[in-house]
């Protein structure tokens, strides 16, 4: 509850509700102010290392822009959570879970591809439940609960697919998907019309065939901004946001104000399974075929992308701008080091050295707006 | 907090400089600039022979070649890792077609944009000229493991086990379905996945020689499956109890073949998949002189016949 804190330090207790904050003391008192320092301080750096590489040409932008919103996927369902208090590690897992249960049913039980997506959604949901009820009737830490989640799905991939296909990578999705409304809204590419006439004025570059040298935004980028933009709402203007800050900053006196703290976490369990499952889909229909090894570590990134964004390891404090904000550091550093140049054997060197940078650089900056010590 | 914090930014600011001057020396050198793809994950210790031979290759041709690898051998990432070599307009990408799939989007584009690309590694000649590439350089995986499977039956092997350390690559499943078709015995559950690290992969043999008795045969399908096997086979003497077939070359290997644990390796070259289409591509930009047919760099069997010469360059140059 850093937020109140400054707030009773600066004001008398007996009217801390009611203290008039200046817009600017505001502002500066969010806890997504720190990542979009960090956000300038990133692309500060890759505009002087990685201009000339094709990084800002319109292809190079819509590669991060895509890293960027796949994470951004994943990690709004982990800020939620954090805020609410609890970790999920078996994000990554469920990823690769989530693609088997659209790609087995569709290949070789030949359902039709929205059935086995419905039935992908249906089956992570009742998986992220079931990850909530353990926790919350176990009351054991979130941490090991999911770790535990996390071998059994990523187990499950393998198992399942070696006993159905007999292989881990199932393809061919596309070929049964046909021209069901599911492949354009999960892998299509939208206002495409722009892009041609973008190429045709200029704007972007033109492949030697007369295409333009990006088709469209990929629907991946579409489904990043609906769920961080309802997930925002839903956390800074909606009762259960409230809800979500109360379990996670004191979940006892939440309770003793009748805040239902179980439904709450259970609830975001399954936010964070169903945003695994949307990372899952969008990815099983760009390239028509699951693996057991999708998404593997993917939950770190999230959790990684959370925290730049300045959740609290702890809970109660965060929010969903914040992680969008961690996802394009992390996207933009990721696709960046690459565009650099930098020898591969030093890359996740760099990648570790610049996200602590940019996170020591995000508290330092929130340290000194919130003043905090 | 604060000096604390302010040293430690201190020393990250400190760290940039150093970055930028290795991006400067890889990004500006003279000559043409080739990407190198691989879908192996940076544990997967085989891809040092490719490596090298990318090193030799730029110094050879006076240009420059970056590698570039997903960290996990996540396929999707390699993808995202084609698109993103595409964009900085190299003079030509070299990857493998690890899953066409997932790849064959992102190689098309790049085709597109006017990038000449080689295939090498996983995938199939075909597959390679499906994608519009120039020509597909590597080794048949169905066939080298039908191949080994051949000499393997000719050997008297009638059971065996496949130790598959990579099992969520196609290509590792073909291999396993090519022997056990050479054998002519269904590969129902003789295929193990053994994981990548040593402890697992030795306890992981073990475990299937203990249960399955009868097993005569031993395929491996790369040093990290074939290396912790040969350990095994020596703490449990039992050197000579079976037919010992794996792909690809290690020291330990080549030890274990002189040694003759290791009946055969199957060497599908890799430092031809690294040095020639560097070169290649180099005269196709430079000349626009291209061979017209795919090249099989594999499979050779490394017996102890001709261990000698290949166990002086093992895991530099074999």
């Amino acid at each position: 509850m850093a937020e109140n804190s400054t707030v009773v330090a600066a004001g008398r207790p007996a009217d801390e509700r009611l203290q008039k904050q200046s817009g600017l003391r505001k502002l500066l008192s969010r806890p997504e102010l720190g990542a979009i320092a960090g956000t300038v301080l990133v692309f500060l750096f890759f505009g002087a290392t990685a201009h000339g590489t094709g990084m800002f040409a319109a292809d190079g932008i819509m590669n991060w822009i895509t890293v960027t919103a796949q994470l951004t996927i994943i990690a709004t369902g982990a800020a939620l959570l954090m805020v609410g208090g609890e970790f999920d590690l078996s994000v990554g897992s469920m990823i690769g879970f989530a693609g088997m249960m659209i790609a087995i049913p569709t290949v070789y039980f030949g359902w039709p591809v929205w059935a086995s997506v419905v039935f992908a959604f249906c089956g992570a949901l009742l998986i992220g439940f079931l990850n909530g009820l353990i926790v919350v009737r176990t009351r054991l830490p979130s941490f090991i609960v999911t770790l535990a989640s996390l071998y059994i799905l990523r187990g499950m991939t393998i198992a399942l697919s070696i006993l159905f296909a007999n292989r881990t990578i199932v393809s061919g999705v596309k070929n049964f998907a046909g021209d069901s409304i599911v492949v354009p809204l999960f892998s299509g590419k939208a206002f495409q019309g722009l892009f041609v006439w973008m190429a045709n004025a200029g704007i972007i570059g033109k492949l030697p065939n007369g295409q333009p040298s990006v088709q469209g935004i990929p629907a991946v980028v579409i489904w990043a901004f609906v769920i961080a933009l309802i997930g925002h709402i839903v956390l800074t203007r909606t009762r259960f946001g409230n809800w979500i800050f109360g379990a996670g900053g004191d979940a006892n006196a939440a309770r003793n104000v009748g805040v239902p703290v179980a439904r709450v976490k259970i609830t975001l369990f399954m936010v964070t399974a169903f945003c695994a499952t949307v990372y899952a889909t969008c990815q099983v229909m760009e390239f028509g075929s699951a693996a057991a090894d999708r998404g593997v570590l993917k939950e770190f990134e999230a959790i990684i992308a959370a925290v730049i964004g300045g959740c609290l390891l702890t809970g109660g404090y965060g929010s969903v701008v914040g992680a969008f904000f961690g996802a394009l550091i992390f996207g933009v550093v990721q696709m960046g080091i690459l565009f650099t140049g930098a020898p591969n054997d030093w890359f996740q060197v760099f990648l570790g050295l610049m996200l602590l940078t940019a996170v020591l650089f995000n508290s330092y900056i929130r340290r000194r707006a919130t003043g905090e010590r | 907090m604060g000096t604390q914090l302010k040293k430690l930014l201190t020393a990250a600011v400190a760290a940039v400089p150093l970055l930028v001057g290795l991006g400067a020396v890889t990004a500006h050198a003279d000559g043409e600039h080739f990407v190198f793809v691989s879908h192996a994950p940076d544990t997967d210790s085989w891809w040092n022979v490719i490596k090298n031979a990318l090193k030799n290759a730029a110094a050879d041709t006076k240009t420059t070649v970056d590698y570039r690898n997903p960290p996990t051998g996540d396929i999707a990432d390699m993808a995202r890792i084609i698109q993103q070599a595409a964009a900085t307009n190299p003079d030509g990408i070299i990857t493998t077609i690890a899953d066409f799939d997932v790849l064959q989007s992102a190689i098309k584009d790049a085709i597109a944009k006017g990038i000449p690309v080689i295939t090498v590694n996983s995938g199939t000649a075909e597959q390679s000229k499906q994608l519009g590439a120039l020509m597909h350089i590597g080794q048949p995986e169905y066939d080298a493991g039908k191949g080994a499977g051949e000499r393997a039956k000719a050997a008297g092997v009638t059971d065996f086990v496949c130790v598959n350390h990579y099992i969520t690559n196609a290509a590792s499943v073909e291999r396993c379905q090519g022997y056990a078709d050479g054998l002519g015995v269904p590969l129902g559950d003789h295929m193990v996945d053994s994981g990548q690290d040593p402890t697992g992969v030795y306890n992981k043999v073990k475990a299937y020689l203990t249960a399955h008795p009868g097993t005569n045969g031993i395929l491996t399908l790369g040093p990290n499956a074939a290396d912790p096997t040969i350990k095994l086979l020596r703490d449990t003497g039992e050197t000579s109890k079976y037919n010992f077939i794996t792909f690809d070359l290690s020291s330990d290997i080549s030890q274990g073949i002189k040694d003759g644990i290791v009946e055969s390796a199957i060497d599908q070259q890799p430092y031809l998949q690294g040095y020639l289409p560097v070169v290649l591509l180099t005269e196709y930009k430079r000349y626009g002189v291209l061979p017209a047919n795919n090249i099989n760099t594999g499979p050779g069997f490394v017996t102890k016949a001709n261990i000698e010469m290949v166990e002086k360059l093992a895991g530099e140059y074999r």
